[in-house]
């Protein structure tokens, strides 16, 4: 995509805001020119940032973390046939349960702060990359291990060589299908037992004290972060990936 | 240099490839495995390589069990073979890379760093320089091969093993890497054993021609094609001929199933 559509889709967007803004005419949706002042000066003079940042961290923590688990074991699962048949049962149970749903229980086990907010999202990812990552290793023609067999390779070696560069892009794939999902989840985890983070700052701003410039700009920040990682899967894909580009 | 000692193998109980199969190969002879598909020619290799295992008997390598890839056998197939994400470089030299795992008697990793420099000399002499930095699916089909052979060759292995290896390739490519093939294989004084379903490319490459047929496979059946590899044996008499007997023996193989 060229970056000049990109700046269309944006100036587009914001035509289509101000139309509502002066169709609807309320409090509760204000000009988007009001909503970028409120963005700059929350994020220079108010805590914005510190929200932001808090937020940021528990997206990237629990991403990690879930490629750091599931990555390994999809591997795992993958060139195991008969650890596969043990355990894909399980996996086909778990894999379709919306995991926000357990938030709660999740919130009782391990409290306030980040551990909840990051374990949710993590339970979330870990399911996706772990699926599309066994799914990829299993699916390697047999001909291509062989032949790299052949030349010498055992177990660690079949993992550096050809287990782990064919997975990256499941794992790139499963992170650009998540990311959504992450940041909606986060919002929603962040309605509960914290002070901190973009999902209470929109909530608090727009619930209790009714500064409804500061609950959109927290809104942007939100999108901007989602965009962000979004960007972000991209970008790695381009580098860890670029065969998957060739023309 | 290739010995098969009564050899029993199948895939699943019941379907038997080869019963009490023997068969002998020399030291730098050319051989082609020829059949029709379904007839074991790739279990063959398979076992010569070190990727599988028969149940009965014993297939040595120069004078030694084979019980895992041999470091100086080189495999090569039809497809596949190549790593996508790989460079033709870095496919170039994985052999050698592996060889910093598990050292060349297939176990120990050298303690030296192994030199992948020789990748060089064979990208050159396989017309692969320029293409070096390139990913396999940006190559045509006869360079994604001439990286393959430049990979295995990269290793220096005295036996070289090839399924349908240019199966996939116009005739022109085709011929000009199996012309290819004999010329390094006089050079580097390899033993090669071509594993094909194509007459024409059992009578260019087969010095011996070994005929399989439907399995299980018992008998050992071989074609003597002492012409082979000589200059314009392609369009010589001889090779029509050897191509029309080959032709009906594989037939009459057929009609006796």
């Amino acid at each position: 995509m060229k970056r000049r559509d990109l700046l269309y889709a944006v100036l587009a967007l914001l035509v289509i805001w101000q139309a509502l803004t002066w169709l609807v005419h309320r409090d509760i949706l204000p000009a988007p020119w009001q909503v970028v002042q409120a963005l700059v000066s929350e994020l220079l003079y108010g805590e914005l940032a510190k929200h932001f940042l808090a937020s940021l961290w528990r997206v990237v923590a629990s991403t990690a973390l879930s490629i750091a688990l599931a990555a390994p074991a999809g591997l795992l699962l993958g060139q195991s046939r008969r650890l596969n048949s043990l355990l894909s049962p399980l996996i086909y149970l778990l894999y379709p349960i919306p995991k926000v749903v357990f938030l709660p229980i999740i919130l009782l086990f391990l409290g306030i702060g980040d551990t909840p907010k990051i374990a949710i999202i993590f339970l979330i990812l870990f399911f996706q990359v772990l699926v599309l990552v066994r799914d990829q290793a299993a699916a390697l023609r047999p001909e291509l291990l062989l032949s790299v067999r052949s030349l010498g390779a055992g177990r660690r070696a079949l993992f550096w060589y050809v287990y782990l560069p064919a997975s990256l892009p499941a794992i790139l794939t499963a992170l650009r299908q998540s990311v959504g999902t992450a940041v909606a989840v986060l919002y929603v985890a962040e309605l509960f037992a914290t002070q901190k983070g973009l999902g209470y700052y929109i909530y608090f701003n727009g619930s209790t004290l009714f500064n409804y410039p500061a609950m959109y700009a927290g809104i942007i920040a939100m999108s901007l972060l989602g965009l962000g990682l979004y960007f972000s899967v991209d970008w790695m894909e381009r580098k860890l990936c670029p065969w998957q580009f060739i023309k | 240099m290739i010995q098969l000692e009564s050899i029993t193998f199948s895939h699943q109980p019941g379907t038997l490839i080869f019963q009490d199969f023997t068969w002998q190969a020399g030291r730098g002879q050319s051989w082609a495995v020829l059949g029709p598909s379904g007839c074991g020619k790739t279990t063959l290799l398979y076992l010569l390589a070190g990727l599988r295992f028969p149940s009965k008997g014993n297939v040595l390598v120069d004078g030694q069990v084979v019980a895992r890839p041999r470091p100086r056998t080189g495999l090569i197939l039809q497809e596949y073979g190549l790593l996508p994400w790989a460079t033709v470089r870095q496919n170039a030299a994985l052999g050698l890379r592996l060889r910093q795992f598990y050292g060349p008697d297939g176990r120990h990793a050298p303690p030296h760093p192994v030199q992948t420099s020789s990748v060089a000399v064979w990208l050159e002499r396989l017309g692969l320089a320029e293409h070096a930095d390139k990913f396999p699916g940006q190559l045509s089909g006869g360079q994604r091969q001439r990286t393959a052979i430049a990979r295995t060759l990269a290793l220096k292995p005295d036996l070289l093993l090839m399924d349908e290896p240019f199966a996939s390739l116009d005739a022109p490519t085709r011929e000009s890497l199996q012309n290819l093939i004999l010329e390094l294989k006089d050079e580097q004084g390899l033993t090669l054993i071509t594993v094909t379903h194509a007459i024409e490319e059992a009578a260019v490459l087969g010095e011996k021609i070994l005929l399989l047929s439907q399995p299980p496979n018992c008998a050992t059946v071989v074609v003597e094609n002492p012409s082979a590899g000589s200059p314009n044996y392609r369009s010589s008499r001889d090779y029509a001929a050897m191509c029309q007997r080959l032709r009906s023996q594989l037939q009459n193989e057929a009609v006796k199933l």
